[in-house]
């Protein structure tokens, strides 16, 4: 099962290497990791898309817990929750493709960021399916380079992570 | 305004710290120099870092209080490691302060620069670098408050040589208040309650108590709580000494070499009442084999998460062993009938009891059993017994009843070669005056052997019990056992001679050969040697084995005892 873990951690220097060093040691997955510090930038907030049974998941938020310098864990993907990913896309967009590039932008209401004679960069928002459909519905041979987040993601209503 | 250094020492004559075990080096000489200047706070000057640590680990283990241990930068910290990552896994409080290169040069490569903080990360409760002087005093309050409270560890504080000559106010915070950092002292009164209904509808009881009970100082509200529901008690090799081994409600250590009246009890229980334990693999054996049966669990435990990680739960509670005791005590005040069944079930204990697994066979040889038990005998049981990893480790385990908690002092979580005569040290300093054995195997002493010369120094008298196999005894069973005879590297040729070893280090040797010959060396060793290291080397049946052992992937039940080979 997918689960997206949110963690409130002190903003100290090595934080980010207790958690990361934390899944590696005990062989728990990180699809992807995003972090920065929230509007009291004594904290850093974490997000971390990972996966695996209730057990796993249940021990994943014990263990992060346990570091001393992790204020509160929630499992997002509990409850009702909004989540987002960036992407930056890098496209060939010459002759004809130019066109084509900027209606499949459109449609998935991307934004052109960067223009060149011939490349385009596309910034696209959205849950991470959206991102891999936008992907699968571009010619492959036209990628050039693609960058994304990792998602981020928020409880929805009154679910709130605070101190 | 006083230095950097001066404010370390500061800090731990206010932690009340009597001792620190370390071993100067360059980053780290201001804070001797402030150590030389004073005399609250005494150094104990080892041989090897390594030894520092086990030191301070086992001074901790035999008295409660926070070890504590100074080293060097560099390969002062990289010999530490073993000792941290062993008092980790044994849960054990322990403060490290590591000198750093100063920082201004940190991320060059400086001479002697490692990165402590990464290198320690995986097997520490917490470590700090210290950025600023002003940060120090905080820094080690929090290192002590956090490696003593909740789930104890060792925490490692690394500073920087120039912030040891900086000068700054001392004040020394009283109290400190962590947001993210809060563990649970009281037990959840209604889980507590719902698990002593349990226990009373309970027909084929065990209470399992680990290392928990013991760094809870819970060993006595242990007792009564176990005298008041009269089940059976078995303990981990961590536990040994949290119930006395010489009452009739003890079954024995379980696990891989724990005897069969405790394993099959474990085994077939219907509720198991966890107390400080953690249902480690050398515990339950194989883990499919152990859920064949169908049974409740209690867990008891400071740490969530040793909960529901390896046997599903079904009364969780999460709180400090001594404080959930007095809980559970208070409510079999209110009146506890256990089931009449349980009468039935102490039947089935005794049979299994009649199995007598710890029979050994006396042979020409002097048994390593043997010795134990005249150990055991000699001291009276009230000997603190520390012990190195092997063979001998479970003879010690297995023969010696510990009636008292903190006496048994292993390294069982790592399980590491070489901490046994360090340990020594540890318990007699927090102990003076203490009988200390080490117990310990020819393979294993070698590995801290130059701590010798640390005794003589210090005068530490711990009696060294040599168990000498001329084997990696552990090692050459499990090639006996499980790799038909092929003995690969488990000899140990070219041994030192022990007892002109012993002498050199300025010590007493004694070679111990026949079996008539091992009380009388022992009396003597203690009484007319008391204040002296006496090294005994008891050369004991090569062949011994331990039994009884669930081999690695068996199940609990599928022991296998002496009596079948
Ligand atoms: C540092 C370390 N290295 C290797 C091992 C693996 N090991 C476990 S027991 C053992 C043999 C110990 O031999 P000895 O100290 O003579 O004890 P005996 O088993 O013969 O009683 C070894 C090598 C270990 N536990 N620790
Ligand atoms: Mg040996």
């Amino acid at each position: 099962m997918r689960h997206i873990i949110s963690i409130l951690i002190e903003n100290e220097s090595g934080a980010l290497s207790r958690v990361a060093g934390l899944f590696s040691a005990r062989g728990y997955n990180i699809e992807s990791l995003t972090v920065a510090p929230t509007e009291d930038p004594s904290l850093s907030r974490m997000t971390i898309l990972t996966s695996g049974s209730d057990e796993v998941l249940e021990q994943i938020t014990k263990q992060l817990n346990k570091l001393v310098d992790v204020v509160k864990v929630v499992d997002l993907s509990e409850a009702a929750h909004v989540e987002r990913e960036l992407m930056l896309i890098k496209v060939r967009a010459t002759g004809k493709d130019r066109e084509e590039m900027k209606r499949m932008a459109d449609i998935f209401r991307g934004r052109i960021v960067d223009v060149t004679e011939s490349t385009f960069v596309i910034e696209l928002t959205g849950a991470s399916g959206k991102l891999d459909s936008f992907i699968a519905a571009l010619d492959a041979g036209l990628i050039l380079e693609t960058v994304r987040t990792g998602v981020c993601g928020i409880g929805r209503g009154d679910r709130i992570l605070k101190v | 305004m006083i230095s950097g250094a001066e404010i370390v020492i500061r800090c731990l004559q206010e932690e009340k710290v009597e001792c620190v075990f370390g071993y100067p080096g360059g980053s780290v000489l201001h804070i001797y120099d402030a150590l030389f200047k004073q005399e609250e706070v005494k150094h104990i000057l080892v041989r090897h870092e390594q030894a520092a640590v086990h030191a301070a680990d086992a001074y901790s283990r035999s008295s409660q209080k926070v070890g504590v241990a100074l080293v060097t930068s560099g390969p002062g910290v990289t010999n530490t490691v073993t000792g941290i990552a062993t008092a980790y896994m044994d849960s054990i409080p322990m403060v490290v302060i590591t000198g750093q290169v100063p920082t201004q040069y940190i991320g060059q490569d400086a001479f002697q620069e490692c990165d402590t903080v990464g290198i320690t990360r995986p097997c520490v409760k917490h470590n700090f670098l210290v950025k600023d002087v002003k940060d120090l005093a905080v820094t080690l309050k929090k290192a002590f408050h956090i490696a003593a409270t909740g789930r104890p560890g060792p925490v490692v504080v690394d500073v920087p040589k120039d912030i040891t000559a900086q000068m700054c106010e001392f004040e020394y915070p009283k109290t400190i208040q962590m947001r993210s950092y809060n563990p649970v002292v009281k037990g959840h009164l209604g889980q507590i309650k719902k698990a002593v209904q349990m226990l009373q509808e309970a027909k084929r009881p065990i209470i399992y108590t680990g290392g928990g009970v013991i760094l809870s100082d819970a060993a006595e509200k242990l007792t009564q709580l176990a005298r008041r529901l009269n089940f059976p008690v078995t303990n981990t090799l961590m536990g040994l000494g949290g119930y006395p081994a010489t009452d009739s409600q003890f079954v024995g250590m379980l696990g891989m070499h724990g005897t069969f009246e405790a394993n099959n009890a474990m085994h077939y229980a219907d509720v198991i009442l966890a107390i400080g334990a953690r249902f480690d693999d050398r515990v339950i054996g194989n883990p499919e084999h152990f859920g064949e049966e169908k049974r409740r669990v209690i867990h008891v435990d400071i740490d969530p998460s040793s909960i529901s990680k390896r046997v599903k739960v079904d009364v969780p509670i999460v709180g400090n062993v001594a404080d959930v005791l007095d809980e559970m005590l208070k409510l079999l005040d209110g009146g506890f009938t256990a089931d009449p069944e349980v009468a039935g079930w102490w039947k089935q204990i005794d049979e299994w009891r009649g199995r007598d697994s710890l029979r050994y066979k006396q042979a020409e040889h002097i048994m390593p059993q043997f010795v134990i038990e005249k150990l055991y005998e000699v001291t009276g049981g009230e000997a603190f017994v520390t012990s190195d990893v092997g063979q001998h480790q479970m003879f010690a385990a297995q023969y010696y009843k510990f009636d008292k908690p903190r006496r048994w002092i292993n390294s069982g979580g790592l399980g590491t070669m070489g901490v046994g005569l360090p340990y020594g040290m540890g318990v007699l300093l927090a102990n003076p005056g203490a009988q200390v054995a080490c117990v310990t195997g020819e393979g294993s002493i070698q590995m801290c052997i130059q701590e010798m010369s640390t005794c003589k120094q210090y005068e530490l008298p711990v009696k060294i019990i040599n168990l000498n196999n001329g084997m990696l005894g552990m090692v050459r069973q499990w090639q006996e056992m499980f790799y038909s005879k092929r003995y690969s590297q488990s000899y140990v040729t070219s041994l030192p001679d022990f007892v002109k070893l012993a002498e050199a280090y300025g010590h007493v040797g004694m070679r111990i050969e026949k079996p008539e010959d091992v009380e009388p060396a022992l009396r003597k060793a203690f009484t007319e040697h008391k204040n002296d290291l006496v090294f005994m080397d008891f050369i004991i049946d090569p062949a011994a084995n331990v039994f009884p052992m669930v081999a690695a992937g068996k199940g609990l039940t599928e022991m296998i005892l002496a009596e079948d080979l």
